[in-house]
């Protein structure tokens, strides 16, 4: 059937701007609601585990892997601030919004994709999450970690693991049925992830099966980094652990899409 | 371009049901179409395929010239989607909720202040601006969930059951928002199960049943022509209703039972032997002549 050329010719493409900022406006408008107890949670939680460890295990150690204790944990909890800015807040917020305020219906009844969507709220997740990794961080100085220059691109670094951990966090939500189902994934894997970082203790010591999958945990490549940036960088070692968050962020990102995909288009 | 909305052939199966099973569905340009039919009839999921959120199996979707899925989001930037359920963002205020939308409908940001002053006037809430969405009544909220979706003033604007759970003067007042934008040329394809909503705003309906489409007319041809221009209501014991169904039936006359009574169609003239009321038919009568079920 022939078409006068009232239609755009032009097809949209994909990951176009003005949806992401569409998305993203929704984010940071919903989040001028809410910002207080989001803050609270995401650096309250991990600054108690940095004062409960900085305290409790920083009594019996003075130097855990050549640094003081309190250089240690003060850089390895940007990691936790990151997995509990990122990935929880990632999971409970799509799954709420999916499952209770029926929000993807309304936003994909506007003209962005499910790639966008995902993208964008992943992407408002990790500049929250880059500015929330710090907190802890800047806690612990005055504690005694001194401030250092490095210490400017820790935010970047907390940014690109808090992306990878959105996604994570997105695609868990877009797996899970039932809200009930986060447990088996918290539980299961991102409290031991959680653990297993060298952020309270370094990996060294712990039997290798333990330390191969330290090795695979990406928070333990944050925690590298973010010690590396602060202390002095070490080469090639913090170019594989870049391009390990990198490579988790694209996996999450594709896993995400993929997932929400799923369970947005019938 | 004459058709808003084209559906050929649209077969949507989830696992062994068939959701919508060969669909034929026309939105000439201007007009407003109305999609009855009883629940899970596929109206529902027919919404859902024009917004690409189901991709059919088989058949030819066009939105204002924009096949889908391939094009969905080109078809989605000019149209408006009014959902069925209310999602809205309560958390936050009138104003907030429009600039949202504002955004992901993609206004330009020149145009941004008027567009959002507009939709406040049209779904009157320019004094709740501030207010947020979850201190508003029903009406209000379904007011403003209309006007967000045209915000970017679309020339099509889906509506899936727009007043289903209003008090009637709040319905009134939605049916007054929806016939003005009709006479503002604005395509329209309406869901709904009210059948006086089809009545008073529809051009043409499309009824369904079982995913087809068992009638397409205007609500008047169809009485006309399903129902004709009378219906004798006969009410009493329910034996006596099965009694009259025979009669009526040995007499080639159609019935359709509506609870208390049984309502014979298309007996003109009648018969003596059927006493009842004589009253006007209605879609209603086809409507359930035409698909078995009552409303519920």
């Amino acid at each position: 059937m022939a078409f006068a050329p009232a239609a755009e010719p032009r097809r949209l493409g994909r990951l176009e701007r003005a949806a992401l900022q569409g998305v993203m406006v929704r984010e940071v408008v919903n989040y001028s609601s809410f910002w207080r107890s989001s803050t609270f949670s995401s650096t309250v939680d991990p600054t108690i585990y940095l004062l409960a460890f900085g305290f409790g295990f920083g009594s019996l150690v003075s130097t855990v892997g050549g640094y003081d204790y309190i250089d240690f944990v003060g850089t390895g909890i940007v990691a936790t601030t990151v997995l509990f800015s990122g990935a929880f807040p990632a999971m409970y917020s799509t799954f709420v919004k999916y499952e209770f305020q029926h929000t993807y219906d309304a936003i994909l009844a506007a003209p962005v994709d499910t790639e966008e969507l995902v993208t964008g709220e992943g992407l408002w997740i990790a500049a929250r999450t880059g500015v929330y990794g710090c907190v802890p961080m800047l806690v612990a100085t005055v504690f005694g970690l001194d401030p250092s220059w490095g210490m400017l691109l820790v935010p970047f670094i907390a940014g690109l693991s808090g992306l990878g951990w959105a996604f994570f966090g997105i695609f868990i939500a877009a797996k899970s049925k039932a809200i009930e189902s986060f447990s088996y994934w918290q539980s299961g894997l991102l409290t031991p992830m959680f653990l297993v970082a060298g952020t309270f203790f370094p990996l060294d010591q712990l039997p290798t099966w333990a330390q191969i999958a330290g090795n695979v945990n990406p928070l333990y490549h944050c925690v590298e980094l973010v010690r590396h940036a602060v202390f002095g960088f070490e080469g090639w070692a913090d170019v594989g652990h870049l391009t390990f968050l990198i490579g988790f962020a694209l996996l999450a990102w594709r896993l995400a899409i993929k997932f929400m995909e799923r369970k947005l288009i019938l | 371009m004459d058709s808003a909305i084209r559906l050929r052939g649209v077969v949507k199966r989830f696992g062994p049901i068939t959701a919508v099973d060969g669909l034929d569905l026309d939105v000439p340009l201007g007009s407003c179409v109305g999609l009855l039919g009883p629940n899970g009839a596929g109206k529902s999921t027919t919404m859902k395929a024009l917004t690409a959120q189901v991709i059919a199996d088989e058949g030819e979707i066009e939105i204002l010239g924009h096949r889908l899925p391939g094009d969905s989001k080109q078809a989605r930037a000019v149209m408006g989607v009014v959902p069925q359920l209310d999602n809205l963002d309560t958390s936050l205020t009138v104003e907030q909720n429009l600039l949202v939308f504002s955004h992901l409908y993609r206004v330009p940001s020149a145009e941004r202040k008027d567009a959002i002053e507009r939709a406040l006037v049209m779904a009157n809430l320019t004094g709740r601006r501030e207010a947020k969405v979850d201190q508003l009544s029903g009406g209000m909220r379904r007011r403003l969930l209309i006007t967000r979706a045209l915000l970017h003033q679309p020339r099509l604007v889906l509506l899936d059951e727009p007043t289903v759970g209003l008090d009637p003067q709040v319905r009134q007042e939605l049916w007054a928002l929806i016939d003005r934008l009709r006479s503002e040329g604005v395509s329209i394809l309406m869901s709904t199960h009210y059948i006086e909503e089809a009545e008073r705003l529809c051009d043409d309906v499309t009824i369904m049943s079982h995913g087809k489409a068992v009638a397409v007319g205007a609500p008047g041809e169809l009485i006309a022509e399903h129902a004709g221009p009378e219906a004798i209501e006969v009410y009493g014991p329910p034996a006596r209703l099965s009694e009259v169904e025979g009669i009526a039936r040995s007499r080639g006359w159609r019935t359709r039972r509506t609870g208390t009574s049984v309502s014979i169609l298309h007996a003109n003239g009648g018969d003596p032997s059927l006493e009842g009321e004589r009253r006007i038919t209605n879609l209603e009568d086809v409507f359930v002549l035409l698909t078995g079920e009552e409303i519920n």
